[in-house]
């Protein structure tokens, strides 16, 4: 099969489709990192004490620490004074709807198939778009605000709904957490906020694409979802950002608080933000932090992701389980491809009774990627018939890429059951031929080999996602049919 | 339809088929047997178009057509079929969603329109029956989980939805049992047509008793040694294939 590697090159080889540039005039702070570069960010955004307080705080925990090396990532150092913090699109006073808004920013939203006028009405999806550090347009709010749901972009919640931020924020993650949390907690720009009260059920999806734009801008997303007692939402967060030469930081952080009993929080991303090019250059570093918190009974956290882009990817999106029998899960695609790094997973904490954690991970490695799955599993003294159940799975394209993982598993109570199943797969010749003596040509025969490999994953998607997220992997629709 | 000339094939530089000769018209049904190792799942490879094979010298000739030219692709969508001897598992990819994806991948060669999700559904349904399949068949992942049986019955059914004009089928009797074997052998019977062949390879003489062919061709050490009609089969189950070794005749139809 001498065609075959060749499909799977030009597989991977395709060029980033939403590599370009948008013109629009922005207003930066001045490169560096220091206590005036944060007292800069805190004034431009109006922010109360506290919180400026709560910045400082966190950068004087970050001086302290230092960058973690435990992953099987590899990149040259990153020079945190040759980052500009802060930068936000110039903006006339007083946008009052879509039609206000710079034209070519939303050109930028189209080029990248995210039409919000189109998307409004079509999808019924409330988008806050954030281009760069500032979100320049929520929808959907007035039907939201009727059943008492806020979402906003953070920035606004700190003006509008400060005793909701400051009891939350880094109330799961604190600012002394990682490095990368710390260093976000000091320069967080914007982000989305949600918080969804005693038993609501949000209608429908919500949705924030981000968006990495100026150059050398570093992107620190603050994202805070809450739900309370009862309630219920579905988050999506995708992103697609513009081709670039030097490496950019991203470093968000995503914090999910399942307050009340029977609350429950999904939490989709597909990402695929520009990997770098063949040789390995440029590419996005994204160090993320995300967890989730189950704090009521019967409260539920699930994490759905995608993860194609970035250059290195660093993420760990994790259930705490506090409240009895709460439930963590954690369903993962992950590609690697040219020379991308990944070392991505999740951890599970189990400190209720009952608690139960499912992880589905799927790793696919081609070109010279390498793609690790880290997980810890981690059951408590208290978690009495705590449950959990783990699957990685890797697959491999082509034999110049590597998988690898890396499971830990802790447990202090002898009532708990913790399975843990791995496999690693190459694509087979014989898969491959079976589907060309089908008809299929050889591309769609990997495509499909490679959807049907993810599909525990991708069932998990909200549909307009899932989509998305096949496209992404160049697949086509599966389960259309039947 | 198919007229294979002094092929000659190998593999890892071991010489297989050592100058096989075969014609084959719409509306007939050959079997090929032959003892182990004889070539007899080579020749399905080498018309299939597995590229493991190299052929070094002879041709064959398919609606006029030089086969060996063509991607495996290319020669599914022009209408030959190959049931495998082990069929592949393609786990999470659903069997109605395979079928379709290849179904419409051929219609679309023929220039015929795409069938939407309805209209397949409709087709395979129809096509079930022939293999007496479940409805639970169309979605559980291709070939995963399946039994042997289900697997080769399996294959019969994706003759049936893609609807080849030459099928080839590579040892579909073996690890059937005698009820399998009878659904198998009703299935392909049922597809039989004027403008279709049917290629039956086998090891044993079992599955002619259910298909009766109309030819019958015996190959040893990678050669057609003799050719006839159904009851050489028979012949063949009396005897041996050692009585074909010793008198060989060579003939081609």
């Amino acid at each position: 099969m001498t065609t075959e590697p060749n499909t799977i090159e030009d597989l991977a080889n395709r060029e980033y489709k939403w590599g370009f540039v948008s013109d629009v005039e922005s207003e930066s702070a001045p490169k560096g990192l220091g206590e005036a570069t944060i007292r800069y960010i805190s004034a431009r955004k109006n922010e109360p004490e506290w919180l400026l307080e709560w910045r400082l705080k966190s950068y004087r925990h970050w001086l302290q620490m230092t960058e973690p090396t435990w992953a099987n990532v590899r990149y040259p150092k990153v020079d945190y004074q040759d980052i500009i913090y802060y930068s936000a699109p110039k903006k006339k006073p007083g946008l009052k709807s879509l039609s206000e808004v710079d034209p070519e920013l939303l050109r930028t939203y189209e080029k990248l198939g995210i039409p919000l006028r189109e998307q409004e009405m079509l999808a019924g999806v409330a988008v806050d778009a954030v281009f760069d550090s500032v979100s320049v347009a929520t929808t959907y709010k007035g039907k939201l605000k009727e059943l008492g749901i806020i979402f906003c972009s953070f920035s606004e919640a700190v003006q509008e709904h400060p005793e909701l931020v400051r009891k939350y924020l880094g109330s799961v993650v604190p600012p002394n957490d990682n490095f990368f949390a710390a260093l976000n907690s000091a320069v967080f720009s914007d982000g989305s906020f949600c918080y969804i009260p005693k038993g609501v059920r949000c209608p429908m999806e919500l949705s924030t694409y981000f968006r990495i734009n100026a150059a050398n801008t570093g992107q620190f997303e603050r994202t805070l979802i809450v739900a309370e007692e009862g309630a219920y939402v579905s988050y999506l967060e995708g992103c697609t950002a513009p081709m670039r030469d030097t490496n950019q930081l991203h470093a968000a952080v995503v914090e999910l608080v399942a307050v009340g009993d029977n609350a429950s929080i999904k939490y989709s991303t597909v990402q695929n933000w520009y990997p770098g090019d063949k040789e390995g250059r440029g590419g996005i570093y994204n160090f993320v932090t995300k967890r989730g918190k189950c704090i009521g009974r019967n409260t539920r956290i699930s994490w759905t992701q995608v993860e194609t882009g970035s250059a290195i990817t660093w993420k760990y999106p994790s259930v705490i389980l506090q409240g009895d029998n709460a439930v963590g899960e954690f369903y993962s695609v992950a590609v690697v491809n040219n020379h991308q790094q990944a070392d991505t997973g999740t951890k599970m904490i189990h400190i209720g009774k009952n608690t139960r954690s499912t992880i589905v991970s799927k790793g696919i490695s081609a070109g010279f990627g390498q793609n690790s799955y880290r997980g810890q599993v981690s059951i408590k003294k208290g978690a009495t018939n705590a449950r959990n159940f783990s699957q990685c799975d890797s697959l491999l394209l082509g034999d110049t890429c590597g998988a690898h993982t890396f499971p830990y598993i802790e447990v202090r109570n002898t009532t708990s059951k913790v399975e843990h199943e791995a496999s690693t797969s190459k694509i087979g010749e014989d898969q491959i031929f079976y589907c060309k003596q089908r008809g299929l040509a050889a591309e769609d025969a990997v495509n499909m080999i490679v959807n049907g490999f993810c599909r525990e994953v991708f069932r998990e998607l909200p549909m307009e996602f899932a989509v998305e997220a096949q496209k992404l992997l160049g697949v086509s629709l599966e389960g259309s049919v039947g | 339809m198919l007229e294979i000339r002094d092929l000659h094939a190998s593999i890892n530089g071991n010489e297989i088929l050592r100058g096989v000769n075969l014609r084959v018209n719409a509306g007939e049904v050959h079997a090929i047997m032959g003892p182990n190792g004889s070539g007899k799942s080579t020749l399905a490879a080498v018309l299939a178009g597995r590229d493991v094979y190299s052929v070094s010298r002879g041709t064959v000739t398919y609606e006029g057509k030089d086969l060996l030219e063509m991607d495996p692709e290319e020669r599914a969508r022009g209408g030959v079929f190959l049931a495998f001897q082990y069929p592949v598992e393609i786990p999470g990819v659903t069997n109605s969603y395979f079928l379709k994806t290849a179904l419409n991948a051929i219609r679309k060669h023929r220039g015929l329109e795409e069938l939407d999700a309805v209209d397949f559904l409709k087709l395979i349904r129809e096509r079930m029956r022939l293999v007496d399949m479940e409805e639970s068949f169309l979605h559980r992942p291709v070939n995963e989980g399946f039994s042997g049986g289900e697997k080769k019955r399996n294959e019969i059914f994706h003759m049936a939805v893609l609807e080849p004009k030459l099928a080839i089928l590579d040892e579909t009797d073996s690890g059937l049992d005698i009820d399998a074997l009878r659904i198998v052998a009703d299935g392909v019977n049922k597809l039989r047509r004027k403008d279709n062949a049917t290629i039956v390879v086998t090891h044993y003489q079992r599955l002619l008793n259910y298909i009766i062919p109309d030819f019958v061709h015996v190959l040893v050490d990678g050669q057609v040694m003799r050719s006839g009609g159904k009851e050489l089969a028979l012949e063949l189950e009396e005897k041996g294939y050692d009585w074909v070794k010793e008198t060989p005749e060579n003939v081609t139809t």
